[in-house]
C-alpha cells in the first residue's frame, strides 16, 4: 500500500467527526487524539518491529515483550486501583500467560523461536490477557459492592475471606470470559479474525492462515481462563485485613 | 454499669472513626454475661456500630475489647464469630432457598444441617416446614427476619448480638420471638445484646440497658432507667419516642 492510498484512508476518520459534529456527540477531539495517537504508536512500532527483526536478538525480543507487559499493567490497573498491590498482580498474572502460551509454541516447536512470531503472537495475547483483567476487575469490584451485605453476613457467621466472597469471585471470572468465549463460536462465520484476515490480504495462503488463527484462538482460551482465574484468586485476599474484615473498593 | 455479674464483653475507652468522622467516642462499658441487655437510642448514635465489633466485623480505631475477659484480637476472628453470633439488621440472605440459608453457618464449616433440625428451627423462630425450600427472595420483611434469626441460632454462639430483628414483624410475631430469646437466655444462659426501638420492648424483656446518642454511651443501669431516666437527654428522647 502507498503513502497516499494510506491518506486516502483518513476519510474513514472524517466520517465520523462529520457525524459527531452534526449530532452534537462531542467525540471529535477524542477521534483526532485517538487517530494522531494510533498514527504515532503503529508507525512506532513498525521502525522498532523493523529494526528487532534485522538485529534478530532475544535481548530485543525480551524488551518488546517486557514493555508490552508494562503498558498492558498500567492501562489494566486502574480498574483496581482499589486493591492493594494490584499492580504487581496483574504483572506477575501476564508474565505467567506469557510463559505458559509461549512455553507451550516454542516448546514444541509450533512456532519458529524468532522475533517475526514471538512479538506478533504476544501482543495478542498479552493485549487479550489485559483486556481480560480489565473486565474481571471492573465485574469483581461491581460484584463486591453490590453484594457487600452477603459478602458481611458469611464473614460474620465465621466463614473464611475465601467462603465469603466466593460466589463474587465466580461470577466475575466466568463474566469476564464470556466475551472470549462467544466471540470463539461466531469466528468465521460473522467476522473474519484480523491476524487472519492481514494474511489473506498480504497473499499468504487462506489455509495457511486459518492454521495460524485457529493457533491464536486456543492459545487466547488458555490466557482468558489463566487471566481471569489468577487475577482473581490473586486479588482478593488485599480485599481483607488480617482481622478479616472486608475493605473499602473503591 | 455498676453491676456483680461478671461481663461477657467489656468495652475500655472504645472509639471507632471513618475518614475523620466519629462513629463512636471512647466508650467504656461492660455487657454483663447471662443476661439481656438492650441498646436503644435514635438512629445513627453507633449502635449497629458498636455491635459489629463485637462480632468482628469492625475494630475500633482506639481502645480495648474483652470477650469473657480474653482481649478480642486474641480470638481467631472465625471463632469469635462462631461464639459471638450477630443477627443483622437487613437480615441479608445468600441466593437459594430458606434451607441453604439455614444450613450455611454449618456448610461453612464443612458440616450439614439435617431437614429435621432446620425445621425444629423454623418453628422456634415462628415459620413451618412449608418454607423449607421456599427461594428467599420469595418471602417477606418479616419472614426474612425470622429466617435470619433461625439462622443466627444455629451456630450456638454463646453471646447473640441482635440487630433490630423485629422491626418488621407484626405484633404476634414480636412477642413469639421475644419469648424466644427470654428462653434462650434462661434455659441455655446465652448472653443477648438487642438494639431495639421499641422501648416498651426493652423494658419488658432487658435486665440492662445502654442509651446511646452521637456515638457517646450516655446512660446505662437496669432497664428501669427508661422509666426514670437520670440523664436530661436521655429524658428527652424517651419523651419524644413516647410521643
Amino acid at each position: 500500500m502507498t503513502y497516499t492510498s494510506l491518506s486516502l484512508t483518513l476519510i474513514f476518520v472524517l466520517i465520523p467527526l462529520v457525524l459527531s459534529k452534526t449530532f452534537k456527540l462531542g467525540l471529535e477531539k477524542d477521534t483526532i487524539i485517538a487517530t494522531i495517537r494510533s498514527i504515532i504508536q503503529l508507525l512506532a512500532v513498525g521502525y522498532i518491529l523493523n529494526f528487532v527483526f534485522d538485529v534478530g536478538s532475544i535481548i530485543y525480543i525480551f524488551l518488546m515483550v517486557a514493555l508490552m507487559i508494562v503498558a498492558a499493567t498500567l492501562n489494566a490497573r486502574k480498574k483496581g486501583k482499589g486493591i492493594k498491590g494490584i499492580t504487581w498482580k496483574i504483572v506477575f498474572t501476564l508474565v505467567m500467560v506469557e510463559i505458559v502460551t509461549q512455553g507451550v509454541l516454542l516448546g514444541f516447536n509450533i512456532v519458529p523461536t524468532t522475533a517475526q512470531y514471538i512479538i506478533p503472537i504476544s501482543g495478542m495475547l498479552i493485549g487479550n490477557s489485559m483486556v481480560l483483567s480489565i473486565l474481571f476487575l471492573n465485574r469483581f469490584t461491581a460484584e463486591i459492592t453490590s453484594h457487600e451485605n452477603e459478602i458481611e453476613l458469611i464473614l460474620s457467621l465465621g466463614g473464611t475471606p475465601k467462603q465469603a466472597i466466593h460466589r463474587q469471585l465466580i461470577n466475575a471470572i466466568k463474566a469476564s470470559m464470556i466475551p472470549t468465549i462467544e466471540s470463539q463460536k461466531t469466528i468465521g462465520l460473522v467476522q473474519l479474525p484480523g491476524m487472519m484476515s492481514g494474511q489473506i490480504i498480504g497473499g499468504a495462503d487462506p489455509i495457511q492462515a486459518v492454521q495460524f488463527q485457529l493457533l491464536i484462538i486456543f492459545a487466547l482460551l488458555t490466557t482468558a481462563t489463566l487471566s481471569s482465574i489468577m487475577i482473581g484468586f490473586l486479588s482478593y485476599p488485599a480485599l481483607f485485613n488480617e482481622r478479616l474484615q472486608l475493605l473499602e473498593v473503591e | 454499669m455498676t453491676t456483680i455479674y461478671e461481663p461477657a464483653i467489656h468495652l475500655q475507652q472504645v472509639s471507632f472513626s471513618v475518614k475523620d468522622k466519629a462513629i463512636l467516642k471512647s466508650i467504656t462499658g461492660s455487657f454483663p454475661k447471662g443476661k439481656i441487655t438492650t441498646l436503644v437510642g435514635p438512629s445513627g448514635a453507633g449502635k449497629t456500630t458498636l455491635l459489629k465489633m463485637c462480632n468482628g466485623l469492625l475494630s475500633p480505631t482506639d481502645g480495648l475489647i474483652l470477650i469473657d475477659n480474653q482481649t478480642i484480637t486474641t480470638y481467631e476472628p472465625t471463632t469469635l464469630r462462631k461464639h459471638v453470633g450477630i443477627a443483622l439488621q437487613a437480615a441479608p440472605m445468600i441466593a437459594g432457598t430458606v434451607f441453604d440459608n439455614l444450613a450455611l453457618p454449618l456448610t461453612l464449616q464443612g458440616k450439614k444441617l439435617t431437614q429435621q433440625d432446620a425445621i425444629q428451627y423454623l418453628l422456634d423462630v415462628g415459620l413451618d416446614a412449608s418454607f423449607l425450600h421456599r427461594a428467599t427472595n420469595e418471602l417477606s420483611g418479616g419472614q426474612r427476619q425470622k429466617v435470619s434469626i433461625a439462622r443466627t441460632l444455629i451456630n450456638q454462639s454463646s453471646i447473640l448480638l441482635l440487630d433490630e430483628i423485629t422491626s418488621a414483624l407484626d405484633r404476634q410475631s414480636v412477642q413469639d420471638i421475644e419469648a424466644l430469646i427470654v428462653s434462650l437466655n434462661k434455659n441455655y444462659n446465652v448472653t443477648i445484646i438487642w438494639i431495639t426501638h421499641n422501648l416498651q420492648q426493652a423494658l419488658s424483656i432487658g435486665h440492662y440497658t445502654w442509651v446511646m446518642m452521637d456515638g457517646e454511651l450516655i446512660e446505662t443501669g437496669e432497664s428501669s432507667l427508661l422509666k426514670a431516666p437520670t440523664n436530661p437527654r436521655v429524658a428527652e428522647f424517651i419523651q419524644g419516642v413516647n410521643a
